[in-house]
């Protein structure tokens, strides 16, 4: 049996490991069980990032992503996001625990005189302390919730993305509770998306790893929308250079070079997290950013 | 907002209009000021269907204006009695409006438009003084993709351009018009829609005229460039007669008030925050 592979389509999302794997919090379910001790991977500087960024209008990127770690550990993440504003838009992964107020009006600001758009995905696992504490940590929902009313404040509209640590069929529910809590607390026009969790990791621990068996094929993979998945449309920066995808930067063949022009080419979907990406489509975009093959689109890939 | 042109007998005028939604009085409204500024030429970027009543209102305009219409992936749907818009909402109150808001459509457009909308192209290209025009749905390499100006950056739109070979690129699909010129003095553009108000409070809605001077260009594709302009066109319509049918058709409460407030209330999750914001919910 041979691996499936998969073609860089077009760079549209430009990834940056911005904080490593550095991380004030150790969730239990974190697929790159980035804590406070986890240096494995280091920040990015803003020269480092600047020189991504450049190379990046020649490959005609269509929006920025940044994550960890938590990026607000990196000193140089606010003047990254400012800078990176003037290529195009940017959205932050962050747990929302550690942002300064002057920081987000900072943002604001560079926001504000951008053509381009400055989004946060606040992680946020569950609607109640009860639900989200034990996943995140003691006292982070109250955290990370400060943290998304201090952005709502400054005139954001961040996006709470919770991982899927309950029964999909419970997702209905989940959802409007998350939507109450969200305006309970005083967020008018509350966003949410939902991931899947990733067998890897943290969570490899806390519930199972993939089995030998969850593994692509050519034969699933027969008349599949290849956009859902990541390594179609995406590149991610490191201290070690690029990788492949968000998910799988631990592993020794997710990195593909050490610039953009270098690392385009094809990957081999070995890896159990590319069962999940495939199941699920998209898990790494924003709402804004997806669409999925229609059933007569010719131009489809 | 809307730019006036000097010297209108040298311009060549082409109107762009997309995402009619339904709204067949927006659109005739549409298509009588296009008519009556002397556009040469009128073209409809898709999405016919949706959200509003009696489909089958539409058709015969297009008909009567001598519109031509690139396909939506509404169309596309509706053409080929698909289960839904494909528009790929996860949101479950957006896709069950949008649901709805299908299955009414689909059930009230006849075969005879159906047949239309299924063999309509997903692109058309002009060729006007040498410029290249390319005029899709969403964008040009899918029909439902969505290109919003705070997510959208100039190099990628630049890319799509060098990618399709177009000097122009005009879209809809995402329901808020928006114009960036790109490198070379090229241009991408979001024509708005009919078929809905922008979500900004105000009960209109909005098409695009492309202006072209004539009589200048010689065989330059770079003077051609520099002798193109654009106009955002409001349009006032009859909104309480359309939310007094959409009243009498049992159309959700909820598309009735977008049409009488102005403010989108459904179909949100797919908004940046930086154009969302600007709504009320």
């Amino acid at each position: 049996m041979t691996t499936p592979k998969v073609s860089l389509t077009h760079l549209d999302q430009l990834w940056f490991q911005v904080a490593g794997t550095l991380c004030n919090l150790t969730c239990h379910h974190c697929f790159i069980s980035c804590s406070p001790k986890n240096d494995s991977f280091g920040f990015l500087s803003l020269d480092q990032v600047r020189k991504h960024l450049d190379d990046s209008l020649i490959a005609g990127v269509k929006e920025y992503y940044f994550t960890g770690g938590e990026p607000f550990l990196n000193a140089e993440f606010v003047d990254i996001l400012c800078l990176t504003l003037e290529y195009g838009p940017a959205t932050v992964l962050t747990n929302g625990t550690v942002l300064k107020e002057e920081w987000v009006e900072r943002l604001r600001k560079a926001e504000s005189l951008s053509q381009y758009g400055l989004e946060f995905r606040v992680s946020i696992d569950g609607f109640s302390p009860e639900s989200n504490d034990p996943i995140r940590g003691n006292g982070t929902f109250g955290r990370a919730m400060d943290g998304v009313l201090r952005l709502v404040d400054a005139g954001f509209l961040p996006i709470i993305t919770a991982a899927r640590t309950w029964p999909m069929e419970q997702d209905a529910e989940i959802l409007d509770r998350f939507v109450q809590m969200l305006r309970d607390s005083g967020y008018a026009q509350p966003r949410l998306k939902i991931l899947p969790t990733l067998q890897m990791g943290a969570e490899e621990q806390r519930t199972h790893g993939y089995l030998d068996s969850e593994r692509l094929t050519d034969e699933m993979l027969t008349d599949f929308d290849f956009s859902q998945l990541v390594c179609d449309h995406s590149r991610i920066v490191t201290d070690r250079g690029v990788h492949v995808c968000p998910i799988l930067i631990e592993s020794p063949d997710s990195r593909l070079g050490e610039t953009l022009s270098a690392a385009c080419d094809d990957f081999p979907l070995s890896h159990g997290a590319c069962m999940t990406c495939y199941q699920f489509g998209a898990i790494c975009s924003n709402p804004s950013g997806q669409a999925y093959r229609v059933k007569s689109d010719e131009h489809g890939t | 907002m809307e730019l006036e042109n000097s010297g209108r007998e040298s311009v060549l005028q082409i109107a762009l209009l997309g995402g009619v939604y339904n709204n067949y009085l927006a659109l005739e409204a549409t298509l009588q000021d296009a008519s009556q500024r002397g556009c040469d030429e009128i073209y409809c970027l898709g999405d016919l269907g949706a959200f509003g009543p009696y489909p089958d209102r539409v058709f015969p305009l297009l008909d009567q204006y001598n519109v031509t219409c690139v396909q939506g992936n509404y169309d596309d749907s509706i053409g080929n009695g698909l289960d839904n818009c494909q528009c790929g909402y996860t949101d479950p109150r957006d896709n069950h409006f949008a649901q709805l808001s299908f299955d009414y459509t689909l059930a009230n457009t006849s075969s005879g438009n159906r047949a239309y909308l299924r063999q309509l192209p997903k692109e058309i290209r002009l060729e006007r003084y040498g410029l290249e025009i390319l005029l899709c749905h969403g964008s040009p390499r899918r029909i439902n993709e969505f290109l919003w100006e705070s997510a959208t950056s100039t190099q990628f739109l630049e890319y799509l351009g060098k990618q399709h070979q177009a000097d122009i690129i005009v879209g809809t699909h995402t329901g808020i018009k928006w114009l960036r010129q790109l490198a070379d003095q090229r241009w991408f553009c979001n024509s708005g829609v009919v078929g809905r108000p922008e979500n900004d409070g105000a009960t209109n809605v909005w098409y695009t005229i492309l202006d072209i001077q004539t009589g200048h260009h010689g065989s330059s594709k770079r003077r051609a460039l520099e002798n193109v302009s654009w106009r955002h066109v409001p349009i006032h319509y009859d909104y309480r007669r359309l939310a007094c049918e959409m009243e009498q058709e049992a159309i959700p409460t909820e598309f009735i008030e977008t049409i009488r407030s102005g403010w989108w209330t459904t179909c949100l999750e797919v908004l940046p925050g930086k154009e969302r914001r600007r709504g009320r919910f």
